[in-house]
């Protein structure tokens, strides 16, 4: 590309957008550093020393509820979501390369469980639970609401995956003779697996966070946001802030994983 | 073969189709019955009387939770699109290696995966009384008291939203953006036409269906929160969902679900309103 020199719009829109990062960024970087308060520190500036104790702070049962359990429940939730998604969306994916019958009603209903303000979504499951008779947990209720925000992220990226996936490999692996199944697990599946990590990615990320649809469907069980969430109402100490960076660092650590995975199979597809 | 196909296309999307039938379908539809049920203390009473509507729709409290939240939403919505079209235009037409605006992109994103409600509470340091904004402000001397509308107020509930958000504005913009052949914008260069005029009269028209999506998102977003209000408002401001959520918690389940009902016919107005300007499968 030619190299001209840069407008002046350019340094400005530089300074904005750097901006922007800090906006984003700032915040969290800030709990992050007031996370290592010392034991004698409160919820904002000055740093009062600087020590691991309310990371410590965490693993003791009784100063804040169940963290290590609703860590454990969240995780398992939203690899349970993540596969769901996965599996669902790719399928549905797979439905819309055709028309069929209803697959214009089904995509406005995807649509509509994104865009549906999410206490309808949890105020709902938990009535008909109750109407039912049956008792919420995190593992059912709790499970399909999470599905109604993932599955539209991951149904509207199939629909980006198929709309710019070239047909004519396929074409050319049935030509040589190659059975529709073939066709899918041989071409069709490694084509798009990078894309495939991101839908995973939607999956259990989401689910992990998710909130207000979980607030009425988890019954007696907290996931982690919910835990969080009754933390911010009774704790007034940095031990807050300490599970914010904890989590964060957790999310981080899924992106990055998901990215490499991404980065990897991309590459391994080129070398096909 | 055409219908067996068809067959295979309504067995994979069974999966899809019967999860939203059970948990989004079902559910409103159990809302829609229970707003017309009665109650007491104890429990639900089937019947079918319109007194949730009238109560709801007689109080005073609910119409200013509507215009509270419409309040929201329009400034949230001003604010998200100016940001958002500048960060997309800028990694659009002003970040020349793909690389970079791959990196910057993933930059912008990163937050909308990690937990909307650590990232409200990660304002509080900084809004509080005490925080580092009022401390700052008060150690240079421009102010004596510290400002109290940083937080739980209008102010800080607007300003988390805008953190949240702005994302959704960003991705689909850029989206249409990137789809912009660069020809376009040369020739009307070659014609004469400004910055300006190629900003206004040739790329916001053709990033109208981002814009539309963007919007949709925003907007639809803000009318449902109950979370945000709650948590950045400090319990003191109300939106329509939050008044929903208190009904909830006081056990109050067909009062909710008739809110709930209402919030959801204004979402789909303004929902078929914007819809009418877009058709978004063909924006993928």
């Amino acid at each position: 590309m030619k190299r001209t020199r840069r407008p002046a719009s350019f340094y400005f829109l530089s300074v904005v957008f750097g901006l922007f990062l800090l906006f984003l960024y700032g915040p969290t970087l800030t709990i992050g550093i007031l996370s290592f308060q010392g034991p004698n520190g409160g919820l904002t500036f000055p740093l009062n020393g600087v020590s691991l104790h309310w990371f410590g702070n965490l693993f003791t049962t009784q100063q804040v509820g169940d963290f290590g359990g609703s860590f454990m429940r969240s995780i398992l939730l939203g690899l349970g979501v993540m596969v769901c998604t996965l599996l669902f969306s790719v399928l549905a994916g797979f439905a819309y390369r055709r028309r069929f019958a209803g697959s214009q009603w089904l995509f406005y209903l995807t649509l509509a469980s994104l865009i549906i303000p999410s206490i309808l979504v949890s105020l709902g499951i938990g009535l008909m639970f109750d109407r039912l008779g049956w008792d919420p947990n995190w593992y059912s209720s709790a499970f399909g609401a999470h599905l109604t925000w993932t599955l539209p992220f991951g149904l509207l990226i199939m629909f980006a995956v198929f709309n710019r996936f070239d047909r004519a490999y396929e074409m050319a692996a049935r030509d040589l003779g190659a059975s529709p199944w073939q066709t899918v697990r041989l071409i069709v599946l490694p084509l798009i697996a990078p894309s495939l990590f991101g839908v995973a990615l939607f999956g259990l990320t989401l689910s992990y966070d998710e909130f207000a649809r979980t607030l009425m469907v988890a019954g007696s069980f907290n996931t982690l946001p919910l835990e969080v969430f009754g933390m911010t109402t009774n704790v007034t100490t940095p031990v807050l802030y300490a599970l914010g960076t904890l989590t964060t660092l957790f999310s981080f650590s899924l992106i990055a994983l998901v990215l490499l995975a991404m980065a990897v199979s991309a590459r391994a597809r080129k070398g096909a | 073969m055409r219908t067996a196909l068809a067959n295979i296309s309504h067995l994979q999307s069974l999966p899809l189709a019967l999860t939203l039938l059970v948990f989004l379908v079902f559910p409103i539809a159990v809302i829609v019955t229970v707003s017309f049920w009665g109650y007491d203390s104890y429990q639900l009473l089937p019947a079918f009387i319109f007194d949730n509507y009238q109560y709801l729709l007689s109080s005073s409290v609910t119409w200013q939770a509507y215009l509270n939240t419409f309040k929201y939403a329009v400034i949230t919505w001003a604010i998200t699109f100016v940001l958002g079209f500048t960060v997309a235009y800028y990694l659009a037409f002003h970040i020349r290696s793909t690389r970079m605006q791959t990196l910057l992109f993933l930059l912008c994103t990163i937050p909308f995966f990690t937990s909307n409600i650590i990232r409200m509470i990660s304002w509080i340091p900084l809004l509080g009384r005490n925080g580092l904004v009022n401390s700052s402000l008060q150690s240079v001397g421009l102010i004596d008291q510290p400002l109290e509308f940083l937080l739980y107020s209008d102010f800080s509930i607007v300003l988390a939203y805008v953190h949240l958000y702005t994302l959704f504005m960003v991705v689909p913009i850029f989206n249409t953006m990137m789809r912009i052949d660069r020809r376009l914008i040369e020739a009307a260069r070659d014609a004469g036409a400004h910055t300006w005029q190629i900003l206004l009269l040739v790329i916001v028209p053709l990033c109208k269906s981002g814009i539309l999506i963007g919007s949709i998102f925003v907007l639809t977003m803000v009318m449902g929160d109950f979370v945000t209000v709650r948590i950045m408002g400090g319990g003191l401001r109300a939106s329509v969902g939050v008044l929903i959520h208190n009904e909830i918690s006081l056990l109050q389940y067909p009062a909710a679900a008739a809110g709930a009902v209402v919030l959801l016919a204004t979402v789909l107005l303004m929902l078929v309103a914007m819809f009418r300007l877009v058709d978004i499968r063909k924006e993928l």
